[in-house]
């Protein structure tokens, strides 16, 4: 589209052609993801949306970002660190637990925020159209900026434990960093299109989402380090896709852990997986579920 | 050289009852297990079919609807409660998918549909204004280029970073139009929005409606007003239980609008009356407007509102009156009389008229009543509820209406003031 408004009108109008084919069903895969590039000042409102609106009003404001996580950690670190005792391969545990939460938090928060899409925009849905993506998609950008704030008190505190002497080694993959939250945002947004579809028809699960997240989390090695598992058991959680990536995650800063390659191959296949789910379903739906809501 | 918008073929729209929203997740797997066990649906209702799907009512809100939209027009669209309109513009704008048929829109296609879509209760009202126009299909840059001009035509001024949740709700709506019609998008669909505004304000945006139209852009519009609908358009589609039943001229449209749909005569027999001259007066037929009480009359404000009765007496009284009632929501909201006072009843036949100009009633539905009196001497009859009426909203010139009340009275006023310069 183009933004001059000098030309004559009449070619302004339709000095290129925008025709648009309304039918009864629309291609499986086809993602409009043009149409999504032509909205993505939209998406970038959403996001701002997202991220203002939620602290208008409240004293502490984006600083809750921060003390979410933080207070999860201390807690961690109290619950299982001092009364549990469980074993973080040496690592000192507050670092252990907040690299485990922090990477956890975007995808649950991806996860939770994505999964309810169509029913907390119904009202929106159901009187202007506008790619429907475009809120997942700003929903992942917008618990992306949380996490780079997390990300930031992470690395203070990773370098003031290592300037005191505490045995972490952040190496080389570090640079992976990208590539794995790339992973949980797709894990994220394919699993929470899902929900979100399905939940057009099934109220139930908007219910069972935030206790089978929790769940999910114990399943997924962030309070524990999966070498401290029994063996036949290492083998399960490595079935879910989630637990290589924190893994990798806590390898690359703190030097402990495993890092396994291939179960992150496999990861990412099922990731890939489950987005393509998610987007057959999500397109599936889209097109009525306003009649259905 | 005016080149088809929109080219609407064969759209077809239903809906299944009884399948919209009530499935629970353990519903669908009691289902699924019956009949992996080969037993009948455990959820069907005794005597419904089983097949694949619970079977509900399907109901056609557009069936075959067929038109097309040049380039400029302004289009409106017209049609009882229920008849389709609604979901023909969310199809068109996308909202919804069809079930069978296609549309072909050439141009960015703008709609409003309900006022304040996507503001968000707690951003401020330029937040608002840079979300919505985006909404809408706008880029960032445009909204900033318009920004002055959405201001300025909603009549914002300082409220414009007060968070939405503190508007009024004219304020919300002004905004909300302000930004859809300052869009600029080749199609606009506008679903019955301004009804919300006030009288000035719902003038401002049917100028603005038809500079947009003026300038090469096309309308839709669906409204319920046929004095705006007069104004503003120059062509009505009338849709009628999801058919298209009228397209042409909008006067015509307006016709076919306000043609009742069935001819069904009202035969007013004793049941519908009380009193004590029941069995010496009975009225037998009661019109308005020359169509028959009993079936919907829609009447337009610009228009005289004309009852014509007529029945037969057996008795003659030297002083007697044949008088119209309409009430509304219970309350008695005039009582006119088809004669002076003092003017007697002849024995036999008698037809009776009576007419009120149209816009002293406010729009709404009345119901008519009939009944007769003896003033002082306590013989009457009288019927309260014969049929009803409705008046149609019309802002247009001569019936526009500033004031808020249960009539409509042409009045005049003066203002004086003491510390007038002028003097």
């Amino acid at each position: 589209m183009d933004e001059s408004g000098k030309k004559p009108q009449q070619e302004g109008l339709f000095g290129q052609e925008h025709i648009t084919v309304i039918e009864p069903h629309g291609g499986v895969f086809d993602l409009k993801l043009r149409e999504l590039w032509d909205y993505r000042d939209l998406v970038m409102l959403f996001v701002r949306r997202d991220f203002v609106a939620q602290y208008k009003q409240t004293i502490l404001g984006p600083a809750w970002h921060i003390i979410q996580p933080l207070l999860t950690t201390i807690m961690f670190t109290i619950v299982f660190g001092k009364i549990a005792k469980l074993s973080t391969d040496g690592v000192p545990p507050f670092l252990f637990y907040m690299a485990g939460t922090i990477i956890w938090t975007y995808f649950a928060n991806v996860l939770t925020t994505t999964a309810g899409t169509f029913t907390a925009n119904a009202h929106i849905f159901g009187k202007v159209y506008f790619p429907r993506l475009a809120i997942p998609v700003a929903t992942l950008f917008s618990k992306l900026i949380a996490f780079a704030i997390q990300y930031l008190f992470f690395l203070g505190f990773l370098a003031w434990y290592a300037a005191g002497g505490a045995p972490v080694q952040p190496n080389g993959w570090v640079l992976l960093t990208p590539v794995l939250l790339l992973m949980m945002a797709a894990i994220g947004l394919g699993g929470g299109i899902i929900i979100s579809a399905m939940t057009t028809r099934y109220r139930d699960l908007t219910i069972l989402i935030s206790f089978g997240v929790q769940l999910l989390m114990y399943a997924t090695p962030i309070i524990y380090p999966v070498s401290s598992l029994p063996e036949k058991w290492q083998f399960w959680v490595s079935l879910n896709p989630i637990a290589p990536i924190v893994e990798a995650f806590r390898y690359a800063y703190l030097g402990q852990g495993t890092l396994d390659l291939t179960m992150l191959g496999v990861s990412g296949l099922l990731i890939l997986v489950t987005l393509a789910i998610g987007i057959i379903m999500f397109n599936a739906v889209e097109r009525t579920f306003m009649d259905t809501v | 050289m005016t080149a088809t918008v929109i080219k609407v073929d064969k759209l077809s729209k239903y809906y299944r009852l009884g399948l919209i929203g009530g499935n629970t997740l353990r519903e669908d797997i009691n289902r699924w297990m019956a009949r992996l066990q080969g037993k009948p649906d455990p959820l069907l209702k005794i005597g419904q079919a089983a097949s694949g799907h619970r079977k509900g009512d399907e109901i056609w809100a557009l069936k075959a609807v067929d038109f097309e939209v040049k380039q400029g027009e302004i289009l409106g669209i017209i049609g009882r409660n229920g008849a389709g309109k609604s979901t023909l513009l969310k199809i068109l704008s996308r909202i919804t998918a069809p079930s069978e048929g296609r549309i072909t829109l050439r141009g960015r296609v703008g709609s409003l549909l309900e006022v304040g879509t996507g503001f968000h209760p707690e951003l401020t009202g330029r937040e608002n204004i840079y979300l919505n126009g985006t909404i809408l299909g706008m880029k960032k840059l445009e909204v900033d280029r318009k920004l002055e001009e959405i201001v300025e035509f909603a009549e914002m001024g300082k409220f414009i970073d007060t968070p939405v949740k503190r508007y009024s709700s004219g304020m919300t709506v002004r905004l909300a139009f302000a930004v859809a019609a300052h869009l600029e998008p080749e199609i606009l669909v506008i679903d019955e929005v301004l009804a919300v505004g006030d009288a000035a304000f719902q003038k401002k945006c049917i100028g603005k409606m038809q500079d947009i139209a003026g300038g090469g852009r096309t309308v839709l519009f669906v409204t319920h007003n046929m004095g705006t609908a007069a104004d503003l358009c120059d062509r009505g589609l009338v849709i009628a239980d999801g058919r298209v039943s009228y397209d042409g001229g909008i006067e015509d449209a307006i016709r076919e609008y306000l043609r009742p749909s069935t001819t069904q005569k009202l035969v007013l027999g004793k049941q519908y009356f009380r009193g004590h001259l029941l069995d010496e007066i009975s009225v037998k037929t009661l019109a308005v407007n020359g169509i028959d009480l009993g079936q919907q009359i829609l009447i337009t404000p610009e228009s005289e509102l004309v009852f014509e009765f007529s029945g037969t007496s057996t008795i003659a009284l030297k002083d007697f009156d044949l008088l119209v009632t309409l009430h509304k929501d219970g309350v008695r909201v005039v009582t006119v009389h088809d004669s002076a006072p003092g003017t007697p009843l002849r024995e036999g036949e008698f037809r009776s008229r009576i007419s009120i100009p149209a816009h002293t009633l406010r729009p709404g539905t009345y119901t008519v009543g009939l009944g007769g009196e003896r003033p002082g001497g306590g013989q009457w009859f009288a019927g309260t509820d014969l049929g009803e009426i409705t008046i149609l909203e019309g802002w247009s010139s001569g019936y526009e209406r500033r004031s808020v009340g249960v009539i409509n009275i042409s009045s005049v006023g003066q203002r004086h003031m003491e510390n007038d310069p002028q003097r």
